[in-house]
């Protein structure tokens, strides 16, 4: 490890701790904790969604599956920014409106019931625990790539760092390290974008001309069929990129953070073109990276194909852009992973503890305490279950995290904003039938199972050939919620009446002006 | 009103409201209808992808259509951002009425 590389390191973790320790003193009550007291404006909010957002996945794994696979890689790139507007168009505004720090905050505004804020927190627990696993066993394997120290190291020392932010800065330290991390990536991303695009003489249609020879796949580089050869396959995996993201725990939590819709609205605004622009640009750093370090190189690193943006950094930079490269993805897996610990840390001591336990009656001193046990309790569990998980296959955790989103969370909220009829056992069924499918299936899938020992977790036939079954799960959790509700005689029409008024007009108690 | 206490919204009558029924209507019209275009194009690309090579052949030079598709799929996602934005804004104007109109049919 070199001078530089350290450099870079400390002075990220440096920053950081010095935001955290600015943040602490500003954290004293549960909404600062949770939701940095509402107070953060669009552009702040929008670079935080954009830092919550653009994982490590999206920085390493997209560069490296556009190296290996061309246009095939670039889908998720396509996925996961057209999920923005399904974020902006249908969840956003009505989650502002009615919602204080949790998804279940939002659903038990029209059902006063512990089993449906104790469902909602189980949903959102369960994919916070997968999402984080995947990403600290992917830190895990960077990290002791880039520093040369063991895994279990690598695991801890994020682990520690991203605790930290939240145990003492809660959500206003966690969400400055999410706007600089995406300063930081973007300027990481800009710069190699702009050096592979001099190689190219700065002519796009040159570049992809010379892309048609620079691999061993020849002009099928340039169109889609490398990767995905299943049709059903890749619609399903599309499907469930473009609907999960709203229904994503942490990107949900980032509208409790802002103090009205007319904000929340900017704030997606801003995070739409940061993260667009960062997808386009992932084209420069995979064609770069295949035409530049070459696809033997990229696989020799790293299998999967995650070391391509780092090692097309060293080529073109030297040793500086490599380390300051390296630098960023480590604040890239920081930054997300706080605001995981966060949003799990939300259901556990927001909703489980407080509302259902306690029935909402804690002391601001105790919910910030909870608070910041809860932080402990999702910190610890996920580090464990990362340190135990490092030979797993991890990529489709993320798609399964999607999935659950897309069907466990994406039915409830939109049935409870939009459907009058729906009530408190459709509302349990929705998000029962959605996780409950999405787990199922995943573990008959072609990711646990495959015949040939090695590829999955366990040896013989998958039961379907879908790798990520959203294409069933997400008609099923829409059509769980339907039956469930209509099985039910309870409906109360008073209720979504508030529902529907607070949802399309932000109205509260504070707009009556006498 | 002279008091202190916070009032109490009659969601009831402002749900009853013409003017809101007009907005709920026209707004969730609004919504579903863009949403229900963007998800079709948006899944028409694997669609067309896995089943045909329409989308193969070469466009500008070698770059072939599949890009081109994909470039319009962010194009419009900046563009149908910022349209949302403006038409929520004259949403949020219509809101504003209705409240006042509210508050001016309770102090009758």
């Amino acid at each position: 490890m070199s001078f530089t590389a350290v450099f870079f390191f400390v002075a990220i973790v440096g920053l950081t701790l010095v935001i955290t320790w600015w943040a602490s003193k500003r954290t004293s009550s549960a909404s600062d904790f949770y939701t940095a007291g509402g107070g953060l404006t669009g552009w702040q909010n929008g670079m935080a969604i954009a830092g919550d957002y653009l994982s490590a996945a999206s920085f390493l794994g997209i560069a490296g599956s556009i190296a290996l696979f061309g246009f095939d890689g670039f889908f998720f790139s396509i996925g996961y920014l057209v999920a923005y507007l399904v974020v902006l168009y249908i969840v956003a505004e009505p989650l502002r409106n009615l919602g204080r720090f949790t998804l279940a905050d939002m659903i038990t505004a029209r059902f006063d019931k512990a089993k449906v804020r104790g469902t909602a927190a189980l949903s959102t627990i369960t994919i916070v625990l997968f999402y984080m696993i995947a990403q600290l066993v992917g830190a895990g394997a960077l990290i002791q790539l880039l520093l040369g120290i063991e895994y279990w190291m690598a695991v801890l020392l994020v682990g520690v760092m991203m605790t930290i932010y939240v145990l003492f800065g809660g959500m206003t330290a966690t969400s400055w390290v999410q706007i600089i991390k995406a300063a930081l990536l973007m300027l990481g991303t800009v710069i190699i974008s702009f050096l592979v695009l001099a190689k190219f003489d700065f002519s796009i249609a040159q570049m992809f001309t010379q892309m048609t020879t620079e691999t061993e796949h020849g002009a099928a580089y340039l169109n889609p069929g490398l990767r995905y050869t299943d049709g059903i396959d890749t619609i399903s995996m599309l499907m469930a990129l473009v609907l999960g993201t709203a229904g994503l725990p942490h990107i949900l939590m980032r509208f409790f953070t802002v103090k009205d819709a007319q904000t929340a609205r900017s704030s997606v605004i801003w995070a739409t073109w940061i993260v667009g622009l960062f997808y386009v640009l992932t084209i420069f750093l995979g064609f770069g990276a295949a035409a530049f370090v070459g696809a033997d190189k990229i696989i020799e690193a790293n299998p999967a194909g995650n070391m391509a943006a780092p090692l097309l950094a060293q080529a073109l930079g030297g040793d500086i852009l490599f380390s300051f490269v390296c630098a960023v993805a480590f604040a890239t897996i920081l930054a997300v992973v706080a605001g995981l610990v966060l949003s799990g840390a939300s259901a556990l001591s927001h909703d489980i503890y407080g509302q259902i336990i306690k029935k909402g009656k804690v002391t601001e001193k105790e919910a910030v305490k909870a608070a910041r046990i809860g932080s402990i309790i999702i910190s610890v569990v996920s580090i464990l279950l990362a340190l135990g998980a490092q030979t797993l296959n991890v990529a489709f955790l993320v798609s399964l995290a999607f999935c659950i989103a897309a069907s466990a969370n994406l039915p409830v909220i939109i049935y409870t904003i939009y459907w009058k009829r729906f009530n408190t056992s459709g509302a349990v069924t929705a998000m029962l039938t959605g996780l409950i499918s999405a787990l199922i299936l995943v573990a008959v899938s072609p990711n646990v199972w495959n015949p040939v020992e090695g590829k999955a977790i366990f040896v013989g036939e998958p039961l379907i050939m879908l790798t990520n079954p959203a294409l069933i799960s997400v008609p099923l959790g829409f059509l769980g919620g339907f039956i469930g509700t209509l099985i039910s005689k309870e409906r109360n029409d008073l209720k979504y009446r508030e529902v529907e008024v607070k949802a399309q007009t932000g109205i509260s108690v504070q707009d009556i002006s006498h | 009103m002279g008091n202190n206490q916070k009032p109490i919204i009659d969601y009831e009558r402002i749900a009853s409201q013409q003017s809101f029924r007009q907005l709920a209507k026209k707004k969730n019209s609004f919504l579903w209808s863009v949403t229900a275009i963007f998800l079709v194009l948006y899944m028409l690309l694997p669609i067309l992808t896995s089943f045909t090579e329409i989308l193969h052949q070469k466009a500008i030079g070698d770059i072939t259509w599949v890009w081109l598709y994909s470039a319009g799929l962010f194009v419009m996602t900046w563009g149908l951002a910022h349209f949302y934005v403006a038409r929520a804004n004259k949403y949020d104007a219509e809101a504003k009425a209705i409240i006042a109109e509210y508050e001016g049919g309770r102090k009758l």
